[in-house]
C-alpha cells in the first residue's frame, strides 16, 4: 500500500468478495470489490463506522480546495417567493460551512450563468471577510429568467479551472427544467466538464426533471437528491458543503487489469449508490483500463465487477482480473497505485463449492435490481401500463424488504400500498404525491450494505 | 535445482534444444509444450511434471537408479544397506518450506520407555468419530496470494519484464508477476508442491497434485539414518491433508516434516523402532496442533474457508534391523509386495475410515462399504479437533526381499485390493524405487488422478529365506 507522507491524504484499501470456485465449463467470475479510504479528512457523507470525527483534517487541508455553487435564479423560482429565500439562505448555510482557505464561487444560474460572487472571473478565498461579502451579495439575488445549466457548467468549470487546487468541486441547485438549451448542449457540457471537477445536483421544489438532476451528477461523480420542501434546503446545502470538504483526494481511477481472453461483463459502483461505470473506461496499457471514481474523503464504496474467462480445466486456477486504485500524478510519471486486490477464478468438481453465490454479490445483485425495477416500474406507471408498474414495484418491495433496504421500502409505500412485503404482493396507489414519486425515483439508486 | 544435463541420448527441447528430464510436459526453459511433441519413452509412467524438475537428492548409487536397462541385480539388491555409509545429512521434507514449531526435538529429551504400545490393526477404530472429510473432493479456499506491494505492470506499463522472471507455463508469452499469476493470460503457476520427487537411493517418494485438485494438500518426508550399531534404518512418512479442514497443506507438511525429524533422532538414539513409531506421531499431532492455534491465516471473510482446525492422515514405514515398523492415523496405507512375487502381497495398516468401520463390525461387506459416498470419510486424524489420539503401530519381519510402498489414498482409490497393487506395482521397483514410485502415481493419474497422489517405495532386502511374512508380537 502507498505510504503518504502527509497524513491528510486518506489510505486506500481494498477488499475483494467473491466465489472464485467455478464448476466445469463455467466461465462467469463476480465479484464485490470494497474500497476503503481512511485517515483524511472529515466523514463523507455516508457514515463510517470508526471513522475518525469531523475536524480531524490538517487545519490547512482546506486550502487544497474550491468549490463553485450554482444557484437557479429562473423565473421560476419565485413561485411561491418563498423557494428565491430559502435558495439564499441555503447557499449562505453553505458559505458559512467553507473552510477557511477554501477558493470559492457563487453563480446564479439562468438561461445565462453570471457571477455573484467574487466575480471578474476568479474565485474568493474563504475568510471571515469574504464570507460576508458572498452572503451581502445574495440578497441582491433575485429571480428572472430561463434554465440552461450546461453554461453554469461551464462557467463554474473556468473558474474552477482559475485555482491551482485538487479538488474541485460544484453544487447545482435548480427548480425546473433546462428549457433554454437543447438535451445535446446540457450533454455536450456535461462531457467538457467530467473529469475535470465533481458536482453534486439538487432539485427543489417539483417541477424539475429528476432524469437531468440525476445525469449531472452521474456525470461529475456526484450526489443527486431532492430537497421537495425549500425550508429543507439550509440543512441539505450544510451537509452536502461538509462533505465536499472532506474530500482530500481528487481524480482516483479503478484500473482493472485482466488477462488476454478475458471479456468484461460489467463494472459498477453499488455502494452507496448503484453507477455504471462499464462505458466510462478508459484504456490504460495493455489489457488495463480506467474507470473513474473523482474525489475521495473517509469513505467506503463497493463495486460489483463481473468478467467471463475463458475456460479451463478442473483443478486449475487463474487471476480474472486485478483491480487497483490509482491516482494519477504530475507530469508523465506512471500513475500511484494506493491500492490492489485480486479476483481470482479456481475451477473444481465440487458442485457445493461452485454452485455457493457469495453473499456480497447476491446481495448488490439485488440491489442493483432493485433500482432498476423502481424506474422501470415509475416508467410503467407514467406510461399508464399499471399492470407491469404494479410487478416491478412489487418486485422492488420485495427485494427492498429482503435486503433490509428500509429507507427504500419507506419511500416505495409512499406509491403502493403493500399487502405482502415478503411476496411482493401490491397494490398502486390512486393518488400519489409528486414529491413523494420524484424522491423515489432519484433516491432508487440508494443501496444499503449487507446486513452484518 | 540441480538441472540433470546428461549424456547426448537425453531428449531436447524441440523449440531451445534445452535437454528435458523423462515426463516433462513443457520445457523448463521456453516454456515449450512438449506433450505432443516428445511421446513418453516406453516403460515410462504417464506422470505430470509441471512442477519443478525431478531433484535427484545426492543419491548414492545413481546407476542404480538411474539406468534403467542395466539388468536387474538381485544380490545387490539383497546386500545389506551399507553400514559404512554416513548418515545423510538430514534431508529437508518433501515440501521443505514448512518447518513445525516442534521440529528438532531432542531424542535425549524424549521418554525412551520399554515399554512397546500394544496396538493392533484392525482393533483401531472405536466407531464414533466421523471426521470432518465429509467430502473427498472438497476445496477449501486456499492460502491468499502474498500481496504484491504494487504492481510492475502499472508503475512501468511498457517495461520489459524484469529479467530473469519466468515464462508461464500455460500460454508460452507472458511473464510471471510477483503474485504467481501470468501477466498475458492470468493462470496461476505450479506451485513448487505440485509434483515433488525424492529419491536417496534406500528409498524414494513421488508426490502429485492430480489431474483435479487445485494444489498438493499431500506431504512426504524420506530418509536415512544410522541406529547406534552403525546399522542402517530407512524412514517414509505420507501425509494426507483433510480438505475439509483450514490449511490441509499447511498440515500435511507439518506432521510429515516433525515425525520424519522425531524417527530419525529416535532411531540415532536407539530407541526402539516401534515405540519410536509410536512417539513420532504423537510429535507429528503436536505438529498439526499447533497449527490451529497460531492463527496466520489470511484475513478477510471467505464463506467458503472452513473454521476447522488443519488436520491430516499419517502412514509412516520404517526399515531398520531386518525389521519392518508401519505406523498410521487414517487411511494412508502400507502395501507390502514381495519381490518374487511366491509370496503373497499385503496391506500392513487398517484403515481409520467409516468403510472399514463397517467391515469390521460386520455391518457391510468391503464391496458395498466401499461403494458407499461415506466410505472415505475418516475416523481419526492429526488435529487439534481430533479429541483422541490412537496411533497404530505394527511391526512385521519380512522372510524375503520385498518392497513396501507408503500411500495416500490418491493412489488405492486405483488399487485398492492387494494384488491389484502387486500389479501396478513395478517389478523391478525393489532396484529402481524412484521409478516404481513414477508408475504407481502414473497408475493413479491414469485412473482419473481424482485426489492428491502421494507415493513412497521402500525396498527390503533380507539375508536368510523364511516362510511367510511374521508379524512379531509387539
Amino acid at each position: 500500500m502507498a505510504n503518504f507522507s502527509k497524513s491528510s491524504v486518506p489510505r486506500f484499501s481494498v477488499d475483494v468478495y467473491q466465489n472464485e470456485y467455478l464448476p466445469e465449463g463455467g466461465r462467469e467470475v463476480n465479484a464485490i470489490v470494497t474500497v476503503t479510504a481512511t485517515g483524511g479528512g472529515t466523514t463523507g457523507g455516508a457514515a463510517l463506522t470508526g471513522a475518525l470525527p469531523a475536524g480531524n483534517a490538517a487545519p490547512d487541508s482546506g486550502r487544497n480546495a474550491a468549490v463553485v455553487i450554482m444557484v437557479d435564479c429562473s423565473g421560476s423560482m419565485d413561485y411561491p417567493p418563498t423557494k428565491m429565500r430559502n435558495a439564499r439562505d441555503a447557499t449562505a448555510a453553505a458559505v458559512d460551512t467553507l473552510r477557511d482557505g477554501v477558493a470559492f464561487a457563487i453563480v446564479a444560474g439562468t438561461h445565462v450563468a453570471r457571477e455573484v460572487y467574487p466575480g471578474r472571473g476568479g474565485l474568493a478565498v474563504a475568510d471571515g471577510r469574504t464570507r460576508a461579502e458572498a452572503k451581502e451579495a445574495l440578497r441582491r439575488l433575485s429571480a428572472g429568467g430561463g434554465t440552461a445549466i450546461g453554461t453554469w457548467l461551464r462557467l463554474a468549470d473556468r473558474l474552477l479551472a482559475s485555482a491551482d487546487v485538487a479538488i474541485r468541486h460544484g453544487i447545482v441547485l435548480t427548480d425546473g427544467r433546462n428549457e433554454h438549451e437543447s438535451a445535446e448542449d446540457l450533454t455536450a457540457a456535461l462531457d467538457a466538464c467530467a473529469g475535470r471537477f465533481t458536482c453534486d445536483a439538487r432539485g427543489v421544489g417539483t417541477d424539475w426533471e429528476v432524469k437531468e438532476v440525476t445525469a449531472i451528477a452521474s456525470a461529475l461523480l456526484g450526489s443527486a437528491d431532492i430537497v421537495a420542501d425549500p425550508a429543507g434546503l439550509a440543512e441539505d446545502f450544510t451537509r452536502m458543503m461538509e462533505n465536499a470538504m472532506g474530500k482530500e483526494v481528487a481524480d482516483v481511477a479503478l484500473r482493472m487489469w485482466t488477462p488476454v481472453g478475458v471479456e468484461i461483463g460489467f463494472v459498477k459502483q453499488v455502494a452507496p449508490t448503484v453507477e455504471e461505470l462499464t462505458q466510462r473506461r478508459t484504456e490504460a496499457g495493455p489489457r488495463a483500463g480506467d474507470y473513474p471514481t473523482g474525489s475521495w474523503g473517509d469513505e467506503s464504496r463497493d463495486y460489483h465487477v463481473c468478467v467471463r474467462v475463458p475456460e479451463a480445466g478442473i483443478g486449475r486456477e487463474m487471476l480474472a482480473a486485478r483491480i487497483s486504485l490509482i491516482l494519477p500524478v504530475a507530469g508523465d510519471g506512471p500513475p500511484e497505485v494506493l491500492s490492489q486486490g485480486l479476483v481470482r477464478a479456481v475451477w473444481t468438481e465440487d458442485l457445493a463449492a461452485s454452485t455457493t453465490i457469495n453473499p456480497q454479490v447476491a446481495h448488490y445483485t439485488g440491489q442493483a435490481e432493485l433500482a432498476q425495477v423502481i424506474q422501470q416500474g415509475l416508467n410503467d406507471r407514467k406510461s399508464g401500463d399499471f399492470d407491469g408498474a404494479t410487478a416491478k414495484l412489487g418486485r422492488a418491495v420485495q427485494l427492498a424488504a429482503a435486503s433490509g433496504n428500509a429507507d427504500t421500502a419507506k419511500l416505495l409505500s409512499k406509491v403502493v400500498d403493500v399487502v405482502d412485503a415478503a411476496t411482493g404482493t401490491v397494490r398502486l396507489k390512486a393518488k400519489v404525491a409528486d414529491a413523494d414519486e420524484m424522491t423515489l425515483e432519484t433516491r432508487s439508486t440508494k443501496t444499503v450494505r449487507v446486513k452484518k | 535445482m540441480s538441472q540433470n544435463h546428461g549424456s547426448a541420448a537425453v531428449p531436447t527441447c524441440p523449440g531451445c534444444t534445452e535437454p528435458l528430464e523423462s515426463g516433462d510436459l513443457f520445457c523448463g526453459v521456453c516454456g515449450y509444450d512438449l506433450s505432443s511433441a516428445a511421446p513418453c519413452p516406453g516403460g515410462h509412467p504417464t506422470l505430470v511434471m509441471n512442477g519443478p524438475a525431478r531433484q535427484p537428492e545426492q543419491a548414492p548409487q545413481p546407476e542404480q537408479a538411474r539406468q534403467p536397462e542395466q539388468a536387474p541385480q538381485p544380490e545387490q539388491a539383497r546386500q545389506p544397506l551399507p553400514a559404512e555409509r554416513p548418515r545423510q545429512e538430514r534431508p529437508e521434507p518433501a515440501a521443505g518450506t514448512f518447518r513445525p514449531a516442534t521440529a528438532g526435538q531432542d531424542a535425549a529429551s524424549a521418554p525412551v520407555s520399554a515399554r512397546l504400545p500394544d496396538e493392533v490393526p484392525g482393533h483401531a477404530s472405536d466407531g464414533t468419530r466421523i471426521g470432518p472429510r465429509a467430502g473427498d473432493f472438497e476445496l477449501p479456499a486456499p492460502v491468499a496470494a502474498p500481496p504484491a506491494a504494487a504492481d510492475p505492470r502499472t508503475a512501468a506499463p511498457l517495461a520489459a519484464p524484469p529479467v530473469g522472471s519466468k515464462l508461464c507455463v500455460a500460454c508460452r508469452a507472458g511473464h510471471v508477476d510477483p503474485d504467481g499469476y501470468c501477466e498475458n493470460c492470468g493462470h496461476a503457476q505450479p506451485r513448487e508442491r505440485d509434483h515433488v520427487e525424492r529419491e536417496l537411493g534406500a528409498v524414494a517418494a513421488v508426490s502429485d497434485r492430480g489431474l483435479r485438485h487445485h494444489r498438493n494438500e499431500d506431504a512426504f518426508a524420506v530418509s536415512t539414518a544410522a541406529l547406534p550399531d552403525g546399522s542402517p534404518a530407512v524412514v517414509a512418512v505420507v501425509c494426507d491433508g483433510v480438505s475439509s479442514a483450514t490449511r490441509p497443506d499447511e498440515a500435511s507438511a507439518a506432521a510429515a516434516a516433525s515425525a520424519n525429524e522425531y524417527l530419525l533422532a529416535a532411531l540415532e538414539h536407539g530407541t526402539h523402532p516401534q515405540q519410536a513409531m509410536h512417539e513420532s506421531i504423537l510429535a507429528a499431532a503436536e505438529s498439526v496442533n499447533a497449527l490451529a492455534t497460531a492463527g496466520h491465516g489470511p484475513a478477510g471473510p471467505d464463506p467458503h474457508r472452513h473454521q476447522n482446525a488443519p488436520a491430516c492422515t499419517i502412514v509412516s514405514a520404517v526399515v531398520a534391523n531386518g525389521l519392518l515398523i508401519v505406523g498410521w492415523i487414517g487411511d494412508s496405507r502400507v502395501y507390502w509386495v514381495p519381490d518374487d512375487r511366491e509370496g503373497p502381497p499385503a496391506r500392513l495398516t487398517e484403515d481409520d475410515s467409516w468403510a472399514a468401520q463397517m467391515v469390521a463390525t460386520g455391518l457391510m461387506n468391503e464391496a458395498e462399504a466401499y461403494a458407499d459416498e461415506r466410505a472415505h470419510a475418516i475416523t481419526g486424524w492429526l488435529g487439534a479437533d481430533a479429541y483422541e489420539l490412537e496411533p497404530h503401530t505394527a511391526s512385521f519381519k519380512p522372510d524375503r526381499p520385498g518392497v513396501v510402498v507408503v500411500c495416500t489414498d490418491g493412489l488405492w482409490n486405483y488399487a485398492e485390493g492387494v494384488d491389484e497393487m502387486a500389479r501396478a506395482l513395478p517389478a523391478d521397483a525393489a532396484h529402481r524405487p524412484l521409478h516404481a514410485a513414477q508408475v504407481l502415481v502414473g497408475h493413479a493419474l491414469d485412473g482419473g488422478g481424482h485426489d492428491n497422489v502421494t507415493v513412497a517405495v521402500l525396498p527390503f532386502a533380507v539375508e536368510q529365506r523364511r516362510a511367510g511374512l511374521d508379524r512379531l508380537a509387539p
